[in-house]
Formats: structure tokens, sequence, C-alpha cells
């Protein structure tokens, strides 16, 4: 029994399929860019596979990749599932997105700029002053502050999700601490070591370069007082946070220090580690903390995962914070739906790559809207994450419906809704052969001297049949993300 | 190298180390629950295991009385003895995490799969005779992660902190395992010499995997002044006080010029290092050998301290 490429759950199907599948045209023919997966998936045994499979957990448990589950004391170190069917994108459809990620970074990294001194968009009224003095991500002790090179966001990673052969919809920016890179360069490793004969019969474009792209991009934001080559560290919360694994693993790919806040103090105007042989000066400091906890005299006093002092120094061009604080403001989801004119505003160029349609119940109109189609809309708060204070339509039973109503009516400006999105499908292995998925895209962006885009980034899949949740809390995984080259 | 990093790694190779003997004390205390009773009982041996393991009172504390199983269990597997296998293993594992970036990805595999493998291990599968296969093996991952290290680790401040960790650690465990059984080897049970005692002297040797190499050294049966001097001054023998000193001095040595100056920890095994290549038997056992033990327990304490001070551990 083979692992068909035609899908073991089609017969159970009647209908074609509602969703865009990026290995299989709707009239049932292969993608040229699946055309050998394709072939290969047919030659692979069932038994094979699950091999494979066992093979791969082995291999990320062994190297330790895995992801803390918070308040889960038993086996708190957890494994993302990984899918072995590769991604692939084709090398057209990489150009595109690359063009539209570039345009889209450039502009935020400008609206960041902007927002912390002459508020230019604000002026031309193109936003609205309290969107952004109001919001909770703004951050005043960043006015009128010039961080090196006027890079705030030099690590992004966008969210992208696909619901058609050409439409591409950014669904997040995610200019805060990205995290998942470290996913993104261990699935290729593994995919190496598993099915080498598949790259072979490829040109995929590699992503190995990203560590060594990241250093190249903190080290062009030395701070003003840094002379010679700058020295850079990772900062992490400590072997308990969840994303602990990416952080080591970064440092270690880069040849950098991997510091927690206890290892910091600054000294006579400058940030330093303490070392064996006393103590070495740190100059850019990639932290993977949030801003309110970075620094306790500035920020959130009981922190002690950050260092006193920490960002007057940043101010007095003493070291560079990679992410700057304060980039959270331009990835706010009230601010989200200005992006598109925010990328015109600035660059005097329609954006490339679209925003999800978004109804912001600050306005009247679009309030109304939002009231009388709650039943397949997904309503969002601005300020949450991860899933708390939202709605999902479709799903929402009538009172849930009815008492969201109520929340909405109560504080318009608090809340966002956007469409129920047709996420592609891509093949998955599911342990009875291959099945249609849900996956999201993204991207990891470097930016400093010049723009960085690795080819590919992180795709998650939402393992469960039907579902459209890629979130790894909630059963999603990864799989390897193929760019083909020409 | 962050001071954090430096104790991570002493204190990741210390807990491997610890680890390894508590598997070797522990198949030494079941061997000899194997054999004839020698007289005075197996308690007594599961006794000294336990005293040599450092756990003796924690036992004691928690079990009002020395049971075979509970011993083992105890030693291998219980999460609340700091210093059983598993213990071991765990705190091992959690300063690995902690320095990940330090330690090659063979190192961190060899004790990460040991750690993952360990935990699917209860003491309930180790009945009837799966004991030894079971200790052997985690001598085994013990040696793997060695071999790792120095196979693929840069000879840098990492690698000599974490040499420090062992050796420090080792040098104690040979040093409390003599200390445990110090009154066979006193000179007035020479007279005695029977198979008891022969045995006995065995089981020291084996408890540091010695008992063969020393014939290829002594050429001669076992002689408890020999045994004596074959653990604490043969420079030759990889589990000797001298041994160790050694390459406690040599790592010390290293990190004294990356410091630029001698350390407080150097002088001190310096000393050490000094008094052993110039001690002898007779003059210890003259003066007391659980004495000369106590002291040299004391001072062995006295260069991990110096060593955490001299290099910004906390």
């Amino acid at each position: 029994m083979n692992i068909q490429a035609n899908a073991v759950e089609t017969g159970t199907k009647p209908n074609p399929p509602a969703f865009f599948d990026e290995m299989r045209s709707s009239d049932g023919s292969i993608r040229p860019a699946y055309q050998k997966i394709a072939e290969w998936m047919n030659r692979q045994s069932r038994g094979g596979m699950a091999r494979k499979q066992e093979e791969a957990e082995a291999i990320f448990r062994r190297l330790g990749i895995t992801f803390a589950v918070y308040g889960d004391t038993a086996s708190n170190e957890r494994l993302i599932p990984f899918d072995l069917i590769p991604r692939v994108i084709a090398a057209q459809e990489w150009r595109f997105l690359e063009r539209g990620i570039e345009q889209r970074v450039r502009a935020l990294n400008l609206f960041l700029y902007d927002i912390y001194h002459r508020q230019e968009i604000i002026r031309a009224g193109r936003i609205p002053a309290d969107l952004i003095i109001g919001n909770e991500a703004f951050l005043p002790q960043m006015m009128g502050f010039d961080p090196p090179g006027k890079v705030y966001s030099h690590i992004v990673g966008t969210d992208i999700v696909r619901t058609g052969e050409n439409a591409f919809f950014v669904l997040e920016d995610n200019l805060r601490t990205p995290s998942g890179v470290s996913y993104m360069l261990e699935d290729r490793e593994a995919m190496m070591h598993l099915f080498p004969e598949l790259f072979a019969a490829h040109r995929v474009a590699p992503v190995e370069r990203y560590p060594e792209m990241l250093r190249q991009t903190l080290e062009s934001v030395p701070p003003p007082a840094c002379k010679g080559d700058p020295t850079i560290a990772v900062l992490t919360p400590g072997i308990f946070n969840s994303a602990y694994f990416e952080h080591s693993f970064l440092a270690d790919q880069m040849g950098v220090e991997l510091v927690q806040g206890s290892d910091l103090f600054i000294e006579d105007g400058a940030l330093y580690m303490r070392t064996v042989t006393g103590k070495e000066r740190i100059d850019v400091l990639y932290r993977r903390v949030d801003d309110s906890f970075l620094d306790p005299l500035a920020f959130r006093s009981d922190s002690t995962l950050g260092v006193p002092g920490l960002f007057d120094l940043y101010r007095a061009g003493g070291v560079t914070i990679v992410n700057a604080p304060g980039t959270g403001i331009a990835d706010d989801k009230a601010v989200y739906a200005y992006v598109p004119d925010t990328i015109e505003f600035y660059t005097g160029e329609k954006p490339i790559l679209s925003n999800v349609p978004t109804w912001r119940c600050s306005i009247p109109d679009e309030c109304g809207h939002v009231i009388d189609n709650l039943h397949e809309l997904v309503v969002k708060e601005v300020h949450g994450s991860g899933g708390y204070g939202m709605l999902i339509g479709p799903h929402a039973t009538k009172a849930q419906r009815t008492e969201f109503e109520k929340k909405i009516k109560a504080k318009p400006s608090n809340y966002i809704a956007q469409p129920t999105l047709n996420l592609s499908t891509c093949p998955s292995n599911v342990g009875a052969g291959s099945a249609p998925r849900h996956v999201d895209l993204r991207p990891f962006v470097l930016i400093g001297d010049k723009i960085r885009i690795t080819p590919g980034g992180l795709t998650r899949v939402a393992l469960k049949k039907g579902s459209l949740v890629v979130n790894s809390s909630q059963g999603g995984g990864t799989k390897d993300t193929w760019v083909l080259e020409d | 190298m962050l001071g954090r990093t430096a104790a991570s790694l002493y204190w990741m190779s210390r807990y491997i180390e610890r680890a390894e003997n508590i598997a070797r004390l522990t198949e030494v205390g079941y061997r000899i629950s194997l054999t004839p009773d020698t007289g005075f009982g197996h308690r007594e041996d599961w006794k000294s295991t336990l005293v040599a393991a450092g756990g003796y009172d924690d036992y004691m504390r928690r079990h009002s009385e020395i049971k075979p199983e509970k011993v083992k269990h105890f030693l291998l597997f219980d999460g609340d003895n700091p210093s059983s296998v598993r213990s071991c293993l765990e705190t091992a594992r959690n300063n690995a995490r902690a320095v990940r970036t330090a330690l090659t990805r063979e190192m961190w595999e060899a004790l990460n799969s040991t750690y993952i493998d360990f935990a699917s291990v209860k003491s309930a599968d180790l009945g009837s005779g799966k004991l030894p296969e079971f200790l052997d093996w985690v001598r085994q991952r013990s040696a793997l992660f060695r071999g790792s290290m120095l196979g693929t680790l840069l000879r840098d401040e990492g690698f000599h902190f974490s040499q420090l960790g062992a050796f420090i650690e080792r040098a104690d465990n040979t040093a409390r395992i003599l200390d445990v059984k110090y009154y066979v080897l006193l000179p007035t049970n020479e007279a005695v010499g029977g198979d008891i005692d022969a045995f006995q002297w065995e089981t020291i040797l084996r408890s540091v995997s010695a008992h063969r190499s020393y014939r290829h050294v002594y050429k001669d049966r076992y002689r408890p002044q020999n045994v004596a001097d074959f653990l604490i001054l043969r420079p030759e023998m990889p589990r000797s006080f001298c041994f160790c000193y050694g390459w406690i001095e040599r790592s010390l040595e290293s990190l004294s010029e990356v410091v630029g100056k001698p350390t407080p920890s150097l002088t001190e095994a310096h000393a050490i290092l000094k008094d052993l290549k110039t001690g002898n038997m007779d003059a210890i056992f003259q003066s007391g050998l659980h004495e000369f033990l106590t002291e040299f327990l004391k001072r062995n304490n006295l260069v991990s301290a110096h060593i955490a001070d001299d290099f910004h551990f906390n």
C-alpha cells in the first residue's frame, strides 16, 4: 500500500474541495512545482513513512527541540509535530512574496520612525491620533530617539496565508520578538537527513545562511559608542521559557553568548556580562525578552529578567537593543487595518501584498456591518493575543454571539473583525496516508544595513482534519518549506 | 565565557561523574549481596554503600531500616535524593540545557538521550537480575558523554571547567569510598589476612573498576597498603587522587593563563599535588588513614570553593 498523492480522504468528500490546494488544481492535476513530490509520494510505502516519522521524532527529541508547556510539570517539554511532506513554493510565487514583504517591512520601519518623531502620518489625518497615543503598545519613552540605522524592527516574522492561486494575504506582521526560525532550520536539517534523494531531484533554495545573516544584521547596527567590531549577545528569559531552545540555538549558530538578566550589569556607561575573567562589554543585545521586562527602572519594576538601567543606556547610545522597544505599536491589531494606507503614505507605492479584509468597530459604518454579520466573522480584541477575547462567528453559539455583540457595543474601538479565511491546503502525512491540511507561512525577514529575506520560512500546519488552527498549542505542526529555484 | 556558563559546565560534569560513581557503588553493593554472608551481614554492606554515596543519613530519615530494594531505589531512582542517579542526570541535563551553546551537539545528544531513556525505566523493571545490565548501561552512557566531550569539544575554557568538575568529583568519590572502608585497610587488620579481608579489598578496587589493573601494577595479591597506594598516590591510576590532581592542576594552569595571573584555586591545587607526589603510604598510615582522607576531602572542597570564586560562578 502506498500513500498515493491522490489523498486517502477524497472518497469521503463528494464535493469539490472548497479550499485552494497547493499541490492539486481543481481539475485534479498536479501543479508543476509539486510534480516530483507527487511522484515521490506515490513511491513511498505507508510503513516506510511511519518509520521515517519515528526517526524524525527521535532526531528532534535527541536534539532537545522541544517547547515548554507552562504549568505542565510531569512532562514539561514537548515536541512540535513534524510533517514529513515538504511544502513547495514556486520560484515566481516566491519572488512576488519577497517583493511584497520587503515593501511592507520597509514601510513599517518608516512608520515607526515617524510615530516616534514628527508623527506626520497623524498630522496628515491618515491614522487617528488616539489609536497611537492611547495605545498600550506605544512607548512615549521612545519619542525623539534615533535607533542605530533608524531601524526599529530588525527581525520580523510576517504571517502570510494563501486562499487562492494568486491570493496571498498578510495576517500579522510580528515586529516584536517573532519566534520559530529554529524550527525552519531544524526542519530542513531533518528533511535532508531523512530524504536526501528528494533534494537531489529538486533545486531547493537554502535556508542555512539565516544565522550568518542574522549576525551580519546585528553587526550592522552598532550603537554610537561602539568602536571596532561590535560584541553581540542573545538575551533569554531562561531555560523555562517556551522558546529557550531557539534562543540557545541562535546564539550557538551565531557563535555569540547566550545571556540572562542576571549575567548582565551596567557600569560607566556600558553594558557588561560577567565572565570568568571579570567582565566583557556587549554592544548589540538581541533580546528575546518582552519590552516590559527589559529594565525594571524604565518598565515593570518587578522584572528580574532584564537589566536595571538598560533603557537609559540604550537612549544614550551605549547599546543597541534588537528589536527596539516600542515596535509593538506597528503590529497592533487595531493599527493593522491601516497598514496598506501606511505603505502608500511612506513609499508612494500600492501595497504588493494585501491585508486580510478588516472591519474596524471604531468606525460606526464598519461596526454596523460587523454586528450584522457576526455569524460569519472572526472578531478579535485589538490588544489580545493567542485567541483570548476572540469570537469565531461560524463556530459560536447564538448566546456567545449575543454576548459579544454587547461587548462590541460597549467599547467598539476595542474590536476588529475579519472574515473566516479559507486557508490553502498542502498534502500532509497523516498516518493513514496523505491528506490535505491547512497551512500558513511565516517568512523571516532581517533588516539592518539591508533587507535579507530567507527563502521560504516556517510553514505551520493544522494536523487535525478540517482544522484551521495552526498554533502548536492546539495540535498544529510544522513542515519544511521549499522555495524552488529556476 | 560567562561565569554562569563556567559554573554550569563544572556542575554538569560533576553530576555526570557522580551518576557514574553511584552506579558503580550500587553495582558493588549488589555483588556483595549475592555472595555468601561474610560474617557481619549484608545489611552492613548496603549501609557502607549508602555512606560512601553520601546518602546514609538522608536514607535513614525516611526509611527506618535498610532493605536492599529500598536502598537500590534510593540510590538510583529517588527524585528526593539529590545524589540518586536520576537526580544527578536531571541536574546535569538542566545545567547542560542552560549552556547548550557551550556544548557540542554530540555531548548534548549523549546526555539528553541518556536522560530520556533513563526516565522510562522504573525500579520495578529491574527485578530478576536485570540490575547489572542496567548499571552497565549507566556507566556506558557516562563513558559516551566523556568520549563525546574528548572527541569534539574545543580545548578552550569550557573544556577546562568541565574537566575540573569531573576530576574534583572523582577525587571526592574515591576518597569517600576509601574512607568508608578504611578500617579494612588498617595495618592491624593485615594480620588477619583471611579470605574475608581479601574480599573486602577487592570490593574497594571493584567500586573504582581497578581490581584488574591492580594486578598489572603490583603483580601481587591484594595488600591493603598497596590498595591505598593505588587509589591515592599512583599517578597512572585514573581514579587516584594523584591522577585527578594532575588534571586539575593542568586545567587550572590553563585557566590562570586566561585570567592572566595564578588563581587561589591553582595555588591550592599545586600544594595538594605536591603533597601527593612527595607523600608515601607509610607516613600516611602512621598519621592515620582516616585523618588523611578527612583532610583531603576538606582540601578538595576548598579547591572547589576557590574555583567558584576565582571564575565568578555567581
